[in-house]
């Protein structure tokens, strides 16, 4: 999608999706019942004994599955945020969607006890909520910059009270299954985890990939976006509500992992050094990052221990620190 | 056909010359309305405002093809509102901005951007571009997904570039470079978009004075070697009486006089559109009109009971 034939930004996408691929064998070999990465990907390609298919391909692949769709929605919308918001902190993690997720899944668990499903299409449509209002009070004359990050911090502070109000209600089992939720894991995922968010990526990648190239003029500045023939406000909006739903339908699928949508994108274009949005790097890297995060939990700390998103949750804070820091050297913060 | 249109325009913009327009009562704009529009960008009777803040109300304006306009006026006098909405930055409350016999607005927003070039005041460059890249993008609206990079885009681009006095500077990051080379390599990525018309909003403001010289050197050359119209809001007077082939002044929203800058920048039109005693004399390098504000002295004396009567 770049301007001109990217071979860096090529590389690194192809070596990004190998790493990803490379740990997701890894990842399906790890558990309680551990299976070589010859074994796997024999299995994989359907010529494992039965044993290791049932381990295979009904517990571990949509596991791991799961978390390369998370990680790609959540690395895709990050990127989107960031670059329309034309700030790095304004991804969805600060920005307080991922707490709508929370609200809407605590409300489904707390006040209904609703099943697995529910849980999600509460966090689905909690997170939408949470968009719209971000959007709604945001927007004067197009939504940019610090105006949104700063309306963002204000919902998210809002949506987390609510959390805790909701954590307060809930009786002993409730909340311990909130708590978990809250985390950010893809323990016991699923194939019905697997179509639905398979399905929209379907849908809403090729969609965004399609407009990137107005969105890299919506970088410069809206004057010279409408002065190049850009439909600003329409393309702003479509893709905003593309990345909303992208991470709405990553958190429902494994609770809000956090930080993934803000480092993605970043460590994605320090990688390609290229400039612009770097939509489909900032996927692979999201995918990559996922996947290898709840390896490294279950590595350390024995399988189904740590939910990923305590994981993510610790790098990423590090390297939001880290940001932070190098932001204020540069003059920006 | 063609031959026909250029000098029918080249009489009406004669005619126009020396149209001082007198907007003292309160009918004036309203009888503002021009003849047949011959040019190809025009403004008609347009009311401009932001939210409720009406900025200009039923104003006319032609840009003569193949001229350098420059807008002039105190400040918030309306001149970057016009330029935004002569650019379709701006919907016009009331009135339409005609491109080529079209109402702007009515257009595909890429076949505008093939025609009509912008440089806005507000541009952002993207963290990490370098300049060739940034010129580039420029290409957009002679793109599409199925019509990507090609080496006639490469062509123009360097075209542009060196137009611009930047080629050598294609793979540095813009980031690193000084305001007037930045300005040049905004330019540049305009120039590469080959639009006729190109608008420019303010492209000296942030120079010091030999990059303000600069650029507008480089936009006389744009309009006298490569025939392009260049519509310009200019704050200096001076410059714009120096550079524009038509210069457009503007007061509260109407256009108080219009016309070369030698028919009409007088004392009189100073202190009409700015309020400011002076003296007009022949600029001794070009021959153009030269503003000198009156001394101090001379101004608080002289000027006070206008002054009080203005206010």
């Amino acid at each position: 999608m770049s301007v001109r034939f990217d071979v860096r930004a090529f590389t690194v996408v192809v070596l990004l999706l190998v790493a990803a691929l490379a740990a997701s064998v890894v990842l399906i070999g790890t558990g309680d019942f551990p299976i070589p990465a010859a074994d796997v990907i024999r299995t994989l390609l359907g010529n494992g004994d039965a044993g290791q298919e049932f381990i295979v391909n009904e517990l571990r692949l949509p596991r791991v599955l799961v978390g390369l769709l998370v990680g790609a929605s959540l690395g895709l919308g990050g990127a989107l945020f960031q670059t329309i918001s034309r700030n790095p902190l304004g991804s969805p993690d600060v920005l307080g969607l991922g707490q709508g997720s929370t609200a809407g899944a605590l409300v489904m668990i707390v006040l209904f006890s609703g099943s697995a499903t529910q849980v999600a299409v509460g966090a689905l449509v909690g997170g939408l909520v949470t968009g719209l209002a971000i959007y709604v009070l945001a927007w004067k004359r197009g939504v940019h910059g610090y105006r949104l990050v700063l309306v963002g911090i204000g919902v998210s502070a809002i949506v987390t009270a609510v959390n805790g109000y909701l954590i307060t209600k809930a009786d002993l089992v409730d909340a311990a299954r909130a708590v978990v939720w809250m985390t950010g894991s893809l323990n016991g995922r699923d194939w019905d985890q697997v179509w639905p968010l398979l399905g929209l990526c379907a849908v809403l990648v090729p969609l965004v990939l399609g407009n990137a190239r107005g969105l890299r003029m919506l970088e410069m500045g809206d004057d010279v976006a409408y002065a190049l023939g850009v439909r600003v406000e329409r393309t702003r909006l479509l893709l905003l509500v593309a990345a909303v739903l992208l991470t709405a339908a990553a958190t429902a699928a494994a609770g809000p992992v956090g930080f993934v949508a803000l480092t993605a994108p970043q460590l994605a274009r320090r990688l390609t050094r290229s400039p612009g949005p770097n939509l489909v790097p900032a996927m692979c890297m999201g995918a990559t990052l996922l996947v290898v995060a709840d390896w490294a939990s279950q590595r350390a700390f024995g399988a189904d221990q740590l939910p990923v998103g305590v994981v993510t949750g610790v790098l990423g804070g590090v390297y939001l620190l880290w940001l932070l820091v190098t932001e204020r050297k540069a003059g920006r913060i | 056909m063609n031959a026909d249109r250029t000098t029918s325009t080249a009489a009406a913009g004669k005619a126009s010359n020396t149209n001082t327009t007198s907007t003292g009562s309160d009918g004036g704009p309203r009888t503002n309305t021009r003849r047949s529009t011959v040019n190809r960008l025009s403004a008609e009777n347009v009311t401009l405002a932001y939210d409720q803040r009406v900025i200009a109300e039923q104003l006319s304006v032609e840009i003569p093809d193949n001229s350098f306009t420059v807008i002039v006026g105190p400040n918030a006098c309306g001149k970057s509102t016009l330029l935004r909405a002569l650019s379709r930055m701006l919907k016009p409350n009331q009135g339409r901005v005609l491109l080529d016999g079209q109402v702007i607005q009515s257009m595909p927003a890429k076949k505008v951007a093939r025609t009509l070039g912008l440089l806005p005041q507000s541009s952002i460059a993207p963290d990490g571009i370098t300049v060739g890249d940034l010129v580039g993008r420029g290409r957009y609206p002679h793109q599409g997904l199925l019509r990507q990079w090609s080496t006639e885009d490469e062509r123009i681009v360097r075209e542009s570039m060196t137009s611009t006095g930047v080629a050598e500077l294609a793979d540095r990051y813009v980031d690193e470079l000084s305001g007037g080379q930045r300005q040049r390599v905004w330019i540049a990525m305009a120039l590469a978009q080959q639009t006729p018309l190109l608008l420019l909003d303010e492209p000296t403001t942030f120079l010091d004075i030999q990059h303000q010289i600069d650029v507008l050197d480089l936009c006389a050359e744009l309009h006298e070697e490569q025939g392009r119209t260049l519509v310009a809001v200019l704050h200096d007077l001076n410059h714009a009486a120096r550079y524009a082939t038509h210069l457009i002044a503007l007061r509260e929203g109407s256009v108080i006089a219009e016309g070369a800058p030698a028919d009409i920048v007088t004392a009189e039109l100073v202190e009409e559109v700015f309020g400011l005693r002076c003296q007009v004399i022949d600029d001794p390098e070009t021959g153009t009109p030269l503003v000198v504000p009156a001394a101090r002295k001379a101004r608080t004396t002289a000027a006070a009971p206008v002054g009080v009567a203005k206010s």
